[in-house]
């Protein structure tokens, strides 16, 4: 794609909205308070959109609410002062707070699911504040919420309203919630990862209709997230945040090709990691012609064919829903498929994890996305990576020791691990060690579901590149799950793409990811969100030209 | 069909599915006493004929389930068959009809159970409420503490303590609340006043500390932030957004103290030698009484799966989630 | 460009030292509140009463020292009983029987339920709805009347009153049991026991169990509560521990009458059932209020 191309209007930035100088925000936990942010200045302009970034734990929602003047039970604002428009938010008083929320400063909540009041219908709760601050008679504020409505485009505008919350999918309530914080044309708008609980495709819409409103009503907006390439297409302006303090800010532009420091930098390098496939020779696991479903309702798997080969990687690519969890499953015989066979080192695995061997559970691990869950938070680092050894390999005392030493080296981790507990650990070697833990049955197969989505990025790629060693070591296979298309272009060698319990397509990585593809393959790849701030117009203009068809989407 | 309905009907089903099943349980009661049950009742009136009299009258001749389905049938009739305190040797042949020695007594029981609801209920709510605001407040750890060390004394001691600091220390109330058929209705309410205070004070402690965490649950929400961050006052997050939410809660709330209030009323009643359904039960369980002690048991039995079921129906048909099917 | 520091240098440095147990105990105590403090003291209290009382007491358990409800006197420190036995002598035999039968009972209740709890978490189907639907139907029943019914039954004694009880307060345990084992269960970590070749006892009892043990530990003062209390009521009633077994329960309702007459001696055994309950309460209060915060450290 271009970068030259300026299609984005260029939004003609007024007069100082909301002026945030030293702010400091301090948790509660235990009786003690500790900072969560510490010292953040933030200018924000009449019709500017200022995208806030950072890892989890960089205090990115706490400064987003603090914008409100609000702060979560258990935190409290310390120090510091927040003016929005003349108004000292620190001094003001809870009532002068309050007339200012909803009409002057809307919240878009990340999870709209939990944030729409499940007793009473969408329309309802969108002319809510309108009515109550009598900006708007009901029948005007109910014509101008169905009007906002198909401005989000929304389907059937007129009736969406007066369906309940439950009644609406997640990409569509997401919508609704912005027409609510919409609905009083309010000067300044926070948006708390507004798309993270989103499949991409459905990301796409949800992003387009943002953008769009705020720009047509030139309101202020904060858009708070972890994905660059997220708010690389919102944003005027990015503060890149990491604990509770500013790394650096720039126009979005500047900030994406020119950042200054290393922590930034190190954020946009993720993206650059690829490794070239390698085709396979021998066939190490063979999955034909498998359905399963869940009791006797529908089919998740669909006469699934899927090869995995001998020392390489296999990613499995699709939204939620795609049956790609399922097949693992399947694989692990948690799951015993009603058609289809599944076949291991040429031989046939009896479908159920009763009738296996030892042998045969001991050669495919499984690798969890939440290493958080996937360990007994009761268990040491000793015992989770030891217990493997001992139960397949018969490994006691100081044999097993010496053993859960060695993985941890393998894993880039040292001795000082040996007896921590789980919580004692990061996220990036909390999966090290789940990873260390499949070693330890020293496998053939290692099945990765999602191992790196619940993590922050940097650690990701640290993940990653482990993965990518250790196979190189030790010739072990992946079946690598995952809805993350930069993950795969990172790691796979083949790559297959599932819908709807259906096998779409697969292949080599370079002939997957090269056009023309099926039509499902081209709405999700294209659907992955780029670093290039056109990347989103540039897609809208292409979609409106060829429409592509064929897929029928329950979100739309 | 219509989800409430449908589920209603489910639960409706449910209940009476264990309704049958603990009426067959306290019913199975009398097949597990020991063979010579009789004996040990008639005590020196036992010739073989006086027993084989006593096993007739109480069906022990018949199959059992014949005699459940009897035993049912009468029940659904009122008829809830004879105490054993009027055969034998202590009541030479004066039957009782059990319903007869329960009925008085359940209308006492009852009338003791109301005029403690209609203080407990309302009380308990307000405070609940209250506590759940001003969480974390003085007033809040004060309130805990009282109720929790309520909550932990024995029935037996609040009403001795009561009794003797309201009515023997200062002889205010009445120390026993012997009423009799005939008492007029005020003194009546004079005479129960220490008892329905013993259990007000039981029942407040348990209801309003459930309320107070049933709210603050409620309150914890995401759309409760939402609903505050759309600038909407006080007064309104609660009537608006968190109340219509709040039935399921409060229902199950209420529904549980008031079983818990017929079960309390059985211990009140021994220390205030109040002529309830209480003392009765406890009296025939002393007596070995069984086919009053069934009876008893029955009655607080279905009195406490009616009242979880009323509570479930209420959560059922205020759940948007089934009023308002996809 | 970048590559990751393994470890800790990229990540936040979020590991902390880990404490002996005795000093996070310590710890854990000092920020105490009080009726925690209050709490503790008066359990140790009764423990140490309840362990040692045949030294402690000054009488025989039953044997009649001096004259039917003697008022309070140097000799017999609380008077006597309606038959003449020692007041305090009884109180203090009486911590050691009731605390103990009470401890008994909730043991065994946990023993019941808390297998059968785990162990339906794990099967799930038919042997879940079997066993749930069957406590369902036990827990219809109020407790006591049901008790009140068997006792009827089977006639009142110390060996079947613990059972009894121990039975019908197991189907609470086993309801809490299973939901929070439920709550275990779906975690990875479970599922991947299971793909490594487990055995059904190192689940329940090296996956499930340790994460299952701060509600339960909870759980198990506060049904210890309720047993105390429902034994206390059944023995006011004359239903349960039998005489001449000294008991706080049946001794409130020996000496009731006293209390028409003004004394207050038949509410000192009531009072200590109370204060007894009252400071598991706080205690058990406070370790909730601990475990299920914020965690300082596991």
């Amino acid at each position: 794609m271009t970068t030259d191309q300026k299609t984005a209007p260029a939004r003609a930035k007024g007069e100082t909205l909301l002026e945030i100088r030293n702010l400091q925000i301090e948790g509660q936990s235990d009786d003690v308070w500790h900072p969560i942010v510490r010292g953040v200045d933030l200018t924000l302009h009449r019709g500017e959109v200022l995208g806030l970034i950072g890892e989890s734990g960089a205090g990115k929602s706490t400064i987003g609410l603090a914008a409100m003047g609000y702060a979560r039970p258990g935190c409290r604002i310390s120090s510091g002062s927040i003016v929005f428009d003349g108004i000292d938010l620190m001094k003001a008083d809870l009532e002068i707070k309050r007339k200012l929320w909803g009409s002057r400063i809307a919240y878009v909540a990340q999870s709209a699911a939990a944030a729409f009041n499940p007793a009473h219908p969408i329309l309802e709760q969108t002319i809510e504040t309108g009515v109550r601050e009598g900006m708007r008679n009901r029948a005007e504020a109910i014509a101008d919420a169905k009007q906002l409505y198909g401005r989000l485009r929304l389907p059937d505008p007129d009736k969406i309203g007066y369906r309940y919350p439950h009644q609406v999918s997640g990409g569509q309530l997401q919508r609704a919630m912005t027409a609510m914080a919409m609905a009083c044309r309010p000067d300044l708008i926070v948006f708390d990862e507004p798309t993270t609980a989103l499949d991409v495709t459905t990301q796409v819409e949800v992003l387009a209709a943002i953008r769009d409103i705020v720009e047509q009503f030139h309101t202020a907006a904060i858009y708070i997230t972890h994905d660059l390439a997220v708010v690389a297409q919102m944003a005027d302006r990015i503060k890149v945040l990491r604990y509770g303090k500013e790394v650096e800010q720039a126009p979005t532009r500047e900030m994406l090709t020119h950042p200054k420091e290393d922590y930034t930098k190190s954020l946009w390098a993720v993206r650059e990691l690829e490794n070239p496939p390698r085709a396979g020779k021998e066939i190490i696991l063979s999955i034909d012609h498998v359905t399963a479903s869940y009791g006797n309702s529908v089919t998740v798997l669909d006469d699934v064919t899927v090869k995995v080969p001998r020392g390489r990687t296999v990613a499995v690519v699709g939204e939620s829903g795609s049956g790609k969890s399922t097949l693992a499953r399947v694989i692990t015989g948690l799951l015993p498929p009603s058609k289809g066979q599944v076949t291991f080192e040429g031989k046939p695995l009896p479908p159920a994890l009763k009738q296996r061997t030892k042998d045969s559970l001991r050669r495919i691990q499984m690798i969890y996305q939440m290493a958080d869950t996937a360990m007994n938070p009761r268990h040491r680092v000793s015992d989770l990576i030891g217990r493997p050894a001992e139960l397949y390999l018969g490994l006691k005392g100081r044999a097993r020791e010496k053993r859960v030493i060695e993985l941890l080296n393998l894993i880039e981790l040292d001795e000082s691990f040996y007896d921590r507990l789980p919580a004692e650990l990061s996220g990036g070697q909390k999966q090290r060690v789940c990873i260390a833990r499949a070693l330890a049955a020293e496998p053939d197969l290692i099945i990765c579901d999602e191992v790196t989505s619940a993590l922050d990025q940097i650690v990701q790629e640290g993940i990653l590149k482990l993965l990518l060693r250790l196979q190189s070591e030790l010739n072990v296979s992946y079946l690598f799950i995952t809805h993350d298309i930069a993950t795969v272009r990172a790691i796979a060698d083949e790559i297959v793409v599932m819908y709807q319990g259906k096998v779409v397509q697969q292949g080599l990585k370079n002939e997957v990811l090269q056009p023309p593809h099926p039509a499902y393959t081209e709405l999700l790849l294209s659907s992955v969100p780029e670093m290039d701030p056109d990347w989103l117009n540039n897609l809208l203009a292409k979609r409106a030209a060829k429409p592509i068809s064929g897929i029928k989407r329950a979100d739309a | 069909m219509n989800p409430v309905l449908r589920t209603v009907l489910q639960r409706l089903g449910l209940g009476l599915v264990t309704l049958f099943v603990v009426s067959v349980i306290i019913f199975i009661g009398i097949e597990l006493l020991p063979g010579d049950f009789a004996k040990a009742i008639l005590g020196q009136a036992a010739t073989p004929d006086t027993v084989a009299a006593f096993q007739r009258t109480v069906g022990l001749d018949k199959a059992p389930v014949e005699r459940y389905f009897a035993w049912i049938l009468g029940v659904i009739q009122g008829d809830f068959g004879v105490s054993f305190s009027g055969l034998g040797a202590l009541g030479g042949g004066q039957e009782r009809t059990v319903a007869s020695l329960i009925a008085p007594r359940l209308y006492n029981t009852l009338f003791l159970a109301s005029f403690t609801a209609i203080i407990a209920v309302p009380l308990a709510l307000t405070l609940g409420i209250l506590a759940a605001f001003y969480r974390n407040s003085v007033f809040d750890r004060v309130v805990n503490s009282l109720t929790l060390t309520t909550i932990s004394f024995p029935e037996f001691f609040v009403a001795y303590i009561l009794m003797y600091f309201l009515a023997i220390k200062l002889p205010i109330f009445y120390s026993l609340a012997n009423v009799g058929a005939d008492t007029p209705l005020l003194e009546r309410f004079a005479r129960t006043t220490l008892p329905a205070m013993t259990l007000t004070l039981v029942i407040v402690a348990h209801m309003m500390r459930m309320t107070r965490a049933a709210i603050i649950n409620l309150l914890a929400s995401p759309y409760i932030e939402m609903a505050y961050l759309k600038g909407t006052p006080r007064m309104q997050v609660i009537l608006r957004h968190a109340l219509p939410n709040a039935w399921a809660p409060i229902a199950t709330v209420i529904a549980f103290n008031l079983a818990y209030l017929v079960v309390g009323v059985v211990v009140v009643e021994v220390v205030y030698v109040y002529p309830g359904i209480g003392q009765l039960m406890v009296d025939s369980v002393s007596a070995r009484d069984i086919p009053v002690v069934q009876a008893c048991a029955l009655i607080f039995a279905v009195t406490y799966i009616l009242l979880n079921l009323a509570a479930d129906i209420i959560s059922i048909v205020t759940n948007p989630r089934l009023l308002h099917p996809r | 460009m970048s590559a990751e520091t393994p470890g800790m240098a990229v990540e936040p440095p979020i590991v902390r030292r880990r404490r002996g147990f005795r000093s996070r105990a310590w710890r854990g105590l000092k920020k105490a509140p009080p009726t925690a403090w209050f709490g503790l003291i008066v359990v140790f209290l009764y423990v140490f009463v309840a362990l040692f009382a045949s030294w402690i007491a000054p009488f025989p358990e039953s044997e009649a020292t001096g004259a039917a409800f003697e008022p309070w006197s140097s000799e017999h420190l609380l008077g006597t009983d309606q038959l003449g036995r020692d007041m305090l002598t009884r109180m203090i035999y009486g911590a050691r029987n009731t605390i103990g039968i009470a401890f008994a009972t909730t043991i065994l209740a946990f023993l019941i339920g808390g297998i059968l709890g785990i162990l339906v978490s794990i099967m799930r189907g038919w042997a879940d709805q079997f066993v749930s639907r069957g406590v369902d139907v036990v827990m219809a029943i109020p407790a006591l009347i049901f008790a009140l019914m068997l006792l009827s039954i089977v006639g009142p004694s110390t060996t079947n009153i613990i059972l009894i009880i121990a039975i019908l307060d197991s189907t609470r345990v086993y309801r809490l049991t299973r939901s929070v084992a439920m709550n275990v269960v779906v975690m990875d970590y479970v599922e991947s026991a299971r793909l490594r070749g487990e055995g059904l006892g190192w689940i329940m009892g090296r996956e499930i169990l340790p994460n299952i043990l701060p509600p339960l530990v909870a759980e198990f003062g506060l049904r210890f509560c309720f047993v105390f209390l429902t034994i206390s009521a059944l023995s006011f009633l004359g239903l349960g521990i039998q005489p001449p077994t000294a008991d706080w329960g049946s001794m409130v309702r020996e000496n009731a009458t006293l209390i028409s007459y003004g004394d207050i001696t038949p509410l000192l055994p009531a009072g200590a059932i109370a204060l007894l309950t009252v400071a598991v309460n706080f205690v058990v209060d406070w370790f909730l209020h601990k475990t299920s915060g914020l965690r300082d450290d596991d």
